[in-house]
């Protein structure tokens, strides 16, 4: 019984170092030198440290600019999903009116269309609009998101009617309601869903790959993305770039491992 | 809950309403519409009815796209579920250090594609890479990973997409992990603690309780798994051919297919056809989905 433990262990690790490998590969590949880089076979630990390889990498294309669109897409998109979601899951789950099955509906059939189905008639949409290479076209196609609303019209539900109908007693209309009594009980699922969004946004890649022209428009992603296409061969800048494209998520992922990975399993998307 | 405005709740409903239709919804049926289109970048210049679709279906690259789109699928999936399925049984039997493993699995799932693609591509590097130093390290002859177009067996996939392959079968395995890991929690201790007392072995007991027990799981993995696979493009884009989708256009999959013609080439009606026949793959898949495991769906009127 004991060697059976000992072995799944062995067996676990080995698994993990492979999981691993690749992010140690990134760093130790973004602190050697060029020639280093390229030695056969590769040495595992940097001979020398190479900082500087960091600083290089952030001045050899505008990835302040990048890192600029990205928080600002970020926390605009973010923002607006919990607005949208507050509202039409407090709608969908407390409050009764007709036709509310019907939009139920309506929201289940929109989150089972896939985004590569719709980004071509959405990019004729924006460029109708005038919105392509602005932060509108990255911005307001996600501020509102059909996981999100169902998630929070579930928290809703699962509140008392006797607090609401307590709240109305005191002379509370319903969007007071909603901001004093409503939203404070389901802060878990409020982080959840800043958490989820955030790093969605922050990681996405085709959308703001098709929906920007402009060097300057481009977020972390694209940015990066096409610095792989021009210095295809500069490895070690190119991991020191995307070590420090990776980064900010992996640090959040290190505080809020517990929350993330449970808002994935109850998302139901794995991507 | 009645409110004193009878308006109230659809105003609550209508920001999220208005993005989600405008953005989300109405643009399969605008996309149905253009695809009927020759359409440029200044909106429709001739309408063709159908013809677009007769192109598609004798449009080379389409089947090829098709093709590689499943041999992608069919190689991701059955290969992410079952490592994971053997790592999550593994994990479900340790005393403690659980969360720990978890951790460590579900990381490249939260890590951007194209921070992953870069390093992967320096990993499949024909002359300094880490795939063919460890080949070496075992006497076995190097390969060319990303730049081979010649098929890992007749008529299969070519081992470029094979890279592919195992880059995302890499990236979400922790995702399968975990959501195995939580159906195995739900199948009661007792079941077990009956089969041995019955005299039944480990092998026995995955075949007959955890297995059957674990079913809706399995199949729910199945199905957003292959949905998911059917939408592969950002390491196509990333880190293969030049150009993508190479070499030789093995690499070369549905969604890659679409961005090509719409965004390098402004064939817009054509590309609005491919998207279409995306969607109506997609959609049977989810129906089935649907039909079958009601049982997950905890967001009931």
């Amino acid at each position: 019984m004991k060697f059976r433990i000992l072995a799944i262990y062995l067996g676990l690790s080995i698994i993990a170092f492979f999981m691993v490998l690749p992010f140690y590969w990134m760093v130790t590949t973004a602190l050697k030198t060029p020639l280093e880089a390229i030695k056969f076979p590769p040495t595992w630990i940097p001979h020398n440290f190479v900082w500087q390889n960091f600083v290089h990498a952030w001045r050899s294309a505008p990835f302040g600019r990048y890192f600029l669109n990205s928080i600002i897409i970020t926390v605009g998109s973010t923002v607006g999903v919990l607005v949208t979601a507050a509202l039409a899951g407090y709608a969908l789950g407390v409050l009764n009116f007709p036709g509310r099955g019907g939009i139920f509906m309506l929201l289940l059939a929109t989150m089972m269309i896939p985004m590569p189905v719709y980004i071509v008639p959405d990019y004729l949409i924006l460029t109708r609009l005038g919105w392509i290479d602005t932060y509108k076209a990255l911005i307001i196609p996600w501020i509102a998101s059909t996981f999100s609303i169902f998630l929070l019209r579930q928290y809703f539900k699962s509140i008392p009617r006797d607090l609401y109908e307590a709240g109305l007693i005191d002379g509370c209309n319903h969007f007071m309601l909603l901001w004093r009594i409503a939203l404070p009980l389901v802060k878990p699922a409020l982080a959840a869903i800043a958490i989820f969004s955030a790093v969605s946004s922050w990681n996405s890649f085709i959308w703001p790959l098709v929906m920007t022209n402009s060097p300057w428009m481009r977020t972390v992603q694209v940015g990066l993305g096409y610095f792989l296409h021009e210095e295809s061969t500069n490895y070690t800048l190119l991991a020191a770039a995307s070590t420090i494209a990776a980064l900010p998520i992996i640090i959040l992922f290190v505080f809020a491992q517990r929350a993330i990975i449970e808002t994935y399993m109850r998302s139901g998307r794995k991507g | 809950m009645s409110t004193r405005n009878r308006w109230a709740p659809y105003l609550y409903l209508l920001p999220a309403l208005a993005v989600l239709l405008t953005f989300h919804f109405i643009p399969i049926f605008y996309a149905l519409r253009v695809s009927m289109f020759r359409w440029g970048i200044a909106g429709a210049e001739r309408f063709i009815g159908f013809r677009n679709y007769g192109l598609i279906l004798q449009d080379f690259r389409f089947w090829q796209s098709l093709k590689n789109t499943l041999w992608y699928s069919l190689g991701t999936v059955p290969l992410t579920m079952a490592i994971s399925l053997a790592v999550a049984l593994m994990l479900n039997a340790l005393p403690k250090g659980r969360n720990v493993y978890l951790a460590l699995y579900f990381l490249p799932m939260v890590t951007s594609i194209v921070a992953i693609s870069v390093v992967w591509r320096w990993i499949y590097h024909p002359r300094f890479g880490l795939a063919n130093a460890i080949l070496s390290i075992l006497h076995l002859p190097r390969l060319g990973w990303l730049n081979e177009w010649r098929s890992v067996f007749p008529g299969g996939p070519s081992l470029a997409l094979v890279s592919i392959i195992v880059l995302m079968v890499w990236k979400t395995l922790g995702y399968d992990v975990v959501i195995f890991l939580a159906g195995l929690q739900t199948i009661p201790r007792e079941y077990y603690e009956a089969a041995i007392i019955d005299g039944a072995t480990g092998w026995v007991k995955f075949w007959r309780i955890t297995f059957p027990l674990l079913s809706p799981t399995t199949f729910y993995l199945l199905i957003i798994s292959t949905i998911l696979s059917f939408q592969i493009f950002a390491p196509v884009w990333l880190i293969t051919g030049p150009p993508p989708g190479g070499p030789l256009g093995t690499t070369n999959v549905l969604v890659y297919y679409i961005y090509e013609n719409a965004f390098n080439f402004s064939r817009y009606g054509y590309a609005s056809a491919l998207s279409i026949i995306l969607f109506v793959i997609l959609i049977s898949m989810t129906i089935l989905q649907r039909r079958v495991i009601e049982t997950r769906v905890y967001y009931e009127v």
